[in-house]
C-alpha cells in the first residue's frame, strides 16, 4: 500500500549535508576536488547564449526576401555594433537611401530569403555559481558543476519564498510560541537570519526589509500577507526565483502556528554561527522545501541527508497534526488500528490514535500526521 | 518461456497497469462465464524518480500487491509468467504512463485561433499537456517568443502553419525563430529535441533547411490542409510514436518496460480519450468525462463523434489547489460555502493543503470547503474546454436568412449541453467522495447539465487500462467498462432556462414497477427521487409556462430515467446557474439536504 503519511521535515544536528552545484549549460570549473570553499566563492562559470533580435529588414527597405541579399552590408557571422548599418538601398539619389541598423552589438546569426527578417544574437550573458555552503568541494563534474559537502546542522522549513542566502543566525524571540512586532526588530539583525517566532506579520516583514535582513525564520504566516509581499496569488507551490529581502522560511504553516520546539530549540543553540539558508520550494515532483544548514568544524557521525530513509509510522513515534482539528498539536502514536474507520465527514480512512502530553488522546486520519524526525 | 497468446479470443485474463507521477496502479481482468470482469487491484508508490530511478519496481511491487490478494501467480522472480495457466500467469500485460510529468509539449501555428488551434488540439488530443501555443499572431514580439521557446524545455515540439499551397513566410518565420531559440529537451542531454512538422507542405524543404541539423525533424501529413477540414490524425500518430522512441525511452526503466508490455505504452490521457471514443461510438452517444486530479484536471468529451480533450495543468485539489482559489477568484468560491466563513482562514486553510496535499478533511466543515472548491475547479476546467471544443475557425461559409439571425458562426463550442447523454466523473473527489450524492451534487452544480443527462463516476479510475485495453481487445474493454468500471449515479432532470424564483417550474410522474410517484418542484429548488441501480422509469414532465426542460418553452418532457446509487435528481434552479447573494447559505444548505448530501 502507498504510505498515506507526510514523511517528516528533517530538522537534526548533525548531518552531512551535499548540495549539487551545476551549471544551466557546459562551462568552466574554478575549484579542484578537495578545495575548501566560502559559501560565497564562485565555483563555476559560464556563457549563456545571448538574446536574440530580429530585423525585418525586407519591410524597411520595401524590397522582396529573394532580394534581401543583395541589400546586406553584412554577412552572417559578421559583428555587428549597436546602430551599425546592416543593409541598405542604393538609390541614384543618395538622400533617398534607407539604411537598416542594427538595434543591438553582436553577430548577425541568420539572414532569410525566405521571411527577409535578420537574426542578431548579442553577447553571451556570464553565470557565476557560488558554492553556497562553507564546505569542502567533494566531487567534480568537468564543464557542469560541483558537489560541495559540509557537517552541520540541518533544518527544513515546509514553504519559503526566495533564493539562497548566508548569514548569522539570531535571535529576535525567546520563545517558540512568542510573536513579535515591527518595533522589536532593531539594526543587529542586519544580514542576519532572524528567528522570529509563531508569526510573522507584513509589519514585520517591511521592518526586516527596511534592516536588510537577509532572512526571516518562522512557524507561521498569512496567506493575505504572502499575497500582499509577492503582489500576486500564489498558485502553484513553486518558488526560489523571488526576487525579495529578506527571504522568507515557514517552518509550521499557514496562520499562526508555534515553531516546532525542537526545531527552535536547534536555531537557538546556534545563535551567532554562520549559516546558509534558501527559501526555494517545490511540493510536486522531486519534493524541494526550504532549509537552513549550519555548518560546524566537526565531522558528522549521522547519515548523508539524501540517504536518511523515510521512517513509518509505529507505535511510540512523534508526531505532528498537520490538518484541522488540532493543527499544530505534538504528541506520541498509541496505537495503529489496521481497519479503517469512520471519520466526522463518514469517509472511510485508516487511523492512529495519538496522545498529549497532557494525557488526552484522540484519534486521526494517518494522513493528516506528520512523523517528526529526528 | 511459453508464448502469449495472441489472438484476442485467447485472452482470459489480462494485467493492466497505469504508471501515474505517484501510484502505480495495477488491475486484474478475467473471463468470467457472464464475459470480461475488472477482478482485483494492487498499487504501490510509483519509482521512476530518485532514490530508484526504475518504474518496473513500482509496477513489480504493484504487482506483488495483486498476487496477494488474488492469489495467482503472476511473477517469476522479476519475470512476467506467460499464458495463463489456472491461477498462474497472464495472457498480456498492457500499460499507460503519465510519469515523470507525462508528455510536456509546446505547439504552434500562423494564426492563433486557426492553425495553431488544431495544433493545439492535435496534441491534447494526443495526450499531452501543452506548455505554449506559438503564433505569428499572438502579440509576442520576436525575442520573447524565441526565449519562451528556450526557457519551457518540453519533450517535444509540434509546428504548424500555412494550408497546403497557403503561407510559406510565416511559416518558416516560426522555423526560424525555433531554430535560433535551439531549444533542448527536458529529459536527457545527448539527444536532439524531436520536432514534428505538420505544416504546408510546399514549405517542408525550407522548414528542413531550417531545422534539419538542430532538432530531430519529422514530417508528417499537415494538420489542416484546407481551411475547412482538420486532419489530425497523422500528427498524433507521430507524437504516438516519438512519445514512445524518445520520451519514454529516455524515462528511467522504460526501456524494460516498453519489452514486457503485449502493446505499444500510451499516455494516460490519449488511454482516456481512447476509451471514451470506443464507447461513444459503441453506445452510439455523446458523453462527458472529468478527471480531476491533485495537479491538473482531463475534461474529455465526444459530441458527435468528434472527440476533444483538454487539460487544465494548474487546476487540482493537491498541489494545484492554491490556483483554483487564484483563478476563480474569492467570492465564485465562497458562494458553494454554506456557512460564514473569514476570509483570511479560508485562504489558509487552502495554502494549508496545498503544501500539504496528502492530507484528507477530518471535519465535516473542511469536507464542504474542498467541495466548494472542487466545484470551482471542475468549472473553470469544464470552460477551458469549452472553448477549445469547437467548430473551425476562419471557415467562409454561406448563410441563409435564418442563420444571419441566429447569430450562428464559424467557431462556436460544439458541446452542447442538451445533447449529452452521459456525464462521468473520476478522480479522488469524485470518486471518493462519502457519499454518492455529493458527487452528483458537484456534478450538476460545475457543469450544469440540461434536459435529461445519466451521472456516474468512475469506481477506481481504470479509464487508462482500460482505454490502453481496447487496442488489443475493444468488446473486454467495454464490457469492464460497463459492469466494473462505471458506478451510475442516476439521472439528472434539469431546466434549460430560467424562471422567476419560487415560481411553479413543473409537475413529473415517475412510472416505475407498476408505482407512480408524483411530485411538483418551485423554480429554484432541488429534488431527489430514489430510482435503484439497474432500476428504469418512465418520466413524465409537464413544464409551466415559459418553463424550458429542452423540448421547448413549456412543453412536456417524456424520457426514460436509469437508476442509481443516488436516483433521479429533479434540478428546477434554472441555467445558467445563479447561486443567490441573498440568504446564500441557507438555499445552498437546502439543495445539499434536498440530494441528502450530508450528514445532519
Amino acid at each position: 500500500m502507498a504510505h498515506a503519511y507526510t514523511p517528516g521535515l528533517r530538522v537534526t544536528q548533525r548531518a552531512t549535508v551535499r548540495k549539487e552545484r551545476r551549471l544551466p549549460i557546459a562551462g568552466q570549473v574554478l575549484v579542484q576536488r578537495g578545495a575548501r570553499v566560502q559559501a560565497e566563492d564562485v565555483v563555476a562559470r559560464a556563457e549563456l547564449p545571448g538574446d536574440v533580435a530580429t530585423v525585418n529588414v525586407v519591410n524597411l527597405l520595401g524590397i522582396t526576401p529573394g532580394e534581401i541579399h543583395q541589400f546586406m552590408l553584412k554577412k552572417e557571422g559578421d559583428a555587428v555594433g549597436r546602430d551599425e548599418p546592416i543593409a541598405e538601398t542604393r538609390p541614384w539619389l543618395k538622400w533617398l537611401k534607407t539604411t537598416v541598423r542594427s538595434p543591438v552589438a553582436g553577430t548577425v546569426e541568420s539572414v532569410s530569403a525566405i521571411t527577409g527578417q535578420v537574426l542578431v544574437r548579442m553577447a553571451p550573458r556570464p553565470v557565476e555559481l557560488t558554492a553556497y555552503l562553507d564546505g569542502v568541494v567533494a566531487e567534480v563534474a568537468e564543464r557542469e558543476g560541483v558537489v560541495v559537502e559540509t557537517h552541520g546542522a540541518f533544518v527544513q522549513g515546509i514553504f519559503g519564498v526566495g533564493g539562497e542566502v548566508y548569514g548569522e543566525v539570531a535571535l529576535a524571540v525567546d520563545r517558540p510560541d512568542a510573536s513579535i512586532g515591527p518595533g522589536d526588530l532593531g539594526a543587529e539583525f542586519a544580514d542576519k537570519i532572524v528567528i522570529a517566532g509563531n508569526l510573522v506579520t507584513s509589519g514585520v516583514y517591511e521592518r526586516a526589509s527596511a534592516l536588510n535582513v537577509a532572512a526571516l525564520v518562522c512557524g507561521g504566516f498569512h496567506d493575505s500577507d504572502l499575497r500582499r509581499l509577492l503582489g500576486y496569488d500564489l498558485g502553484v507551490a513553486i518558488t526560489g526565483h523571488e526576487d525579495i529581502q529578506p527571504i522568507l522560511i515557514v517552518t509550521e504553516g499557514f496562520g499562526p502556528m508555534a515553531m516546532a520546539e525542537a526545531t527552535f530549540e536547534l536555531l537557538k543553540s546556534h545563535v551567532g554561527q554562520r549559516a546558509s539558508a534558501n527559501g526555494a520550494t517545490q511540493i510536486r515532483a522531486g519534493v524541494l522545501r526550504p532549509e537552513i544548514i549550519i555548518p560546524t568544524r566537526e565531522a558528522a557521525s549521522a547519515p548523508a541527508v539524501a540517504e536518511v530513509a523515510m521512517v513509518g509510522l509505529t507505535q511510540g513515534s512523534r508526531v505532528r497534526i498537520i490538518r484541522e482539528p488540532g493543527f499544530g498539536r505534538i504528541g506520541n502514536v498509541t496505537a495503529l488500528p489496521p481497519a479503517a474507520v469512520q471519520i466526522e465527514t463518514e469517509s472511510r480512512v485508516r487511523v492512529a490514535k495519538v496522545q498529549f502530553p497532557d494525557g488526552t488522546t484522540v484519534t486521526v486520519p494517518r494522513a493528516n500526521l506528520e512523523a517528526i524526525e529526528t | 518461456m511459453a508464448e502469449r497468446p495472441s489472438k484476442p479470443d485467447d485472452l482470459n485474463v489480462i494485467v493492466a497497469t497505469d504508471c501515474g507521477s505517484t501510484t502505480t496502479k495495477a488491475i486484474l481482468i478475467e473471463k468470467k462465464p457472464e464475459g470480461y470482469r475488472q477482478t482485483f487491484r494492487g498499487e504501490a508508490p510509483t519509482t521512476v524518480e530518485a532514490p530508484f530511478e526504475d518504474v518496473t519496481r513500482g509496477v513489480l511491487n504493484a504487482f506483488a500487491e495483486l498476487e496477494e490478494l488474488s492469489g495467482r501467480r503472476i511473477l517469476d522472480g522479476e519475470r512476467i509468467i506467460y499464458p495463463a495457466q489456472g491461477n498462474v500467469g497472464v495472457d498480456i500485460y498492457v500499460s499507460t504512463s503519465s510519469a515523470g510529468g507525462g508528455l510536456q509539449m509546446m505547439v504552434a501555428g500562423v494564426v492563433k485561433q486557426m492553425t495553431a488551434e488544431s495544433a493545439e488540439r492535435a496534441a491534447l488530443g494526443a495526450g499531452a499537456i501543452v506548455m505554449d501555443v506559438l503564433a505569428a499572431n499572438d502579440q509576442r514580439l520576436p525575442h520573447q517568443k524565441i526565449e519562451l521557446i528556450r526557457r519551457l524545455r518540453p519533450d517535444m515540439v509540434l509546428l504548424s502553419g500555412g494550408t497546403d499551397g497557403g503561407t510559406i513566410t510565416h511559416v518558416v518565420e516560426l522555423a526560424e525563430f525555433l531554430a535560433a531559440a535551439n531549444p533542448r529537451p527536458r529529459l536527457g542531454h545527448d539527444y536532439k529535441l524531436p520536432v514534428i512538422y505538420a505544416g504546408n507542405k510546399a514549405a517542408r524543404e525550407a522548414v528542413a533547411e531550417r531545422l534539419a541539423a538542430k532538432v530531430e525533424l519529422h514530417a508528417t501529413d499537415n494538420l489542416r490542409p484546407v481551411l475547412e477540414r482538420e486532419n489530425l490524425g497523422p500528427a498524433r500518430t507521430e507524437i504516438h510514436e516519438l512519445f514512445l522512441k524518445h520520451v519514454m525511452a529516455q524515462a528511467p526503466g522504460y526501456q524494460k518496460l516498453m519489452s514486457w508490455v503485449g502493446a505499444p505504452i500510451m499516455p494516460t490521457p490519449a488511454a482516456v480519450g481512447h476509451i471514451m471514443q470506443t464507447i461513444a461510438k459503441r453506445q452510439g452517444i455523446n458523453l462527458i468525462g472529468v478527471d480531476i486530479g491533485g495537479a491538473t484536471t482531463d475534461v474529455f468529451s465526444v459530441f458527435g463523434g468528434t472527440f476533444n480533450r483538454t487539460v487544465s495543468a494548474n487546476l487540482g485539489m493537491s498541489y494545484s489547489i492554491s490556483n483554483v482559489l487564484a483563478e476563480a477568484g474569492l467570492p465564485n468560491l465562497l458562494r458553494w460555502v454554506p456557512f460564514d466563513i473569514d476570509e483570511m482562514d479560508l485562504r489558509d486553510r487552502i495554502k494549508n493543503k496545498m503544501i500539504r496535499p496528502t492530507t484528507v478533511p477530518h471535519l465535516l466543515v473542511e469536507l464542504k470547503v474542498e467541495q466548494a472548491i472542487a466545484r470551482e475547479a471542475l468549472r473553470l476546467a469544464f470552460a477551458q474546454h469549452k472553448a477549445l471544443a469547437v467548430g473551425l475557425k476562419g471557415v467562409q461559409r454561406e448563410r441563409s436568412i435564418s442563420e444571419s439571425f441566429d447569430q450562428s458562426m464559424a467557431g462556436e463550442t460544439i458541446i452542447d449541453m442538451r445533447r449529452l447523454d452521459l456525464l462521468v466523473g473520476s478522480g479522488g473527489v469524485l470518486s471518493h467522495a462519502p457519499r454518492r450524492s455529493q458527487a452528483a451534487m458537484l456534478l450538476i452544480d460545475s457543469f450544469q447539465p440540461e434536459g435529461v443527462t445519466r451521472l456516474a463516476v468512475d469506481s477506481i479510475f481504470m479509464m487508462p487500462h482500460l482505454g490502453v485495453l481496447a487496442q488489443v481487445h475493444e468488446k473486454a474493454a467495454e464490457e469492464v467498462f460497463v459492469r466494473d468500471c462505471l458506478i451510475n449515479l442516476g439521472t439528472c432532470v434539469a431546466m434549460v432556462n430560467q424562471g422567476k424564483p419560487g415560481a411553479a417550474a413543473f409537475d413529473y410522474a415517475l412510472e416505475a414497477g407498476g408505482q407512480t410517484r408524483r411530485g411538483s418542484l418551485a423554480v429554484g429548488e432541488m429534488k431527489l427521487e430514489p430510482l435503484g441501480v439497474g432500476e428504469t422509469a418512465k418520466l413524465a414532465v409537464t413544464p409551466a409556462r415559459g418553463i424550458d426542460l429542452g423540448e421547448g418553452r413549456g412543453k412536456a418532457l417524456e424520457a426514460t430515467m436509469h437508476g442509481g446509487v443516488v436516483g433521479v435528481v429533479f434540478d428546477a434552479r434554472g441555467r445558467p446557474l445563479v447561486v443567490p447573494e441573498k440568504n446564500r447559505a441557507e438555499i445552498v444548505n437546502g439543495w445539499a439536504k434536498a440530494l441528502g448530501a450530508y450528514p445532519g
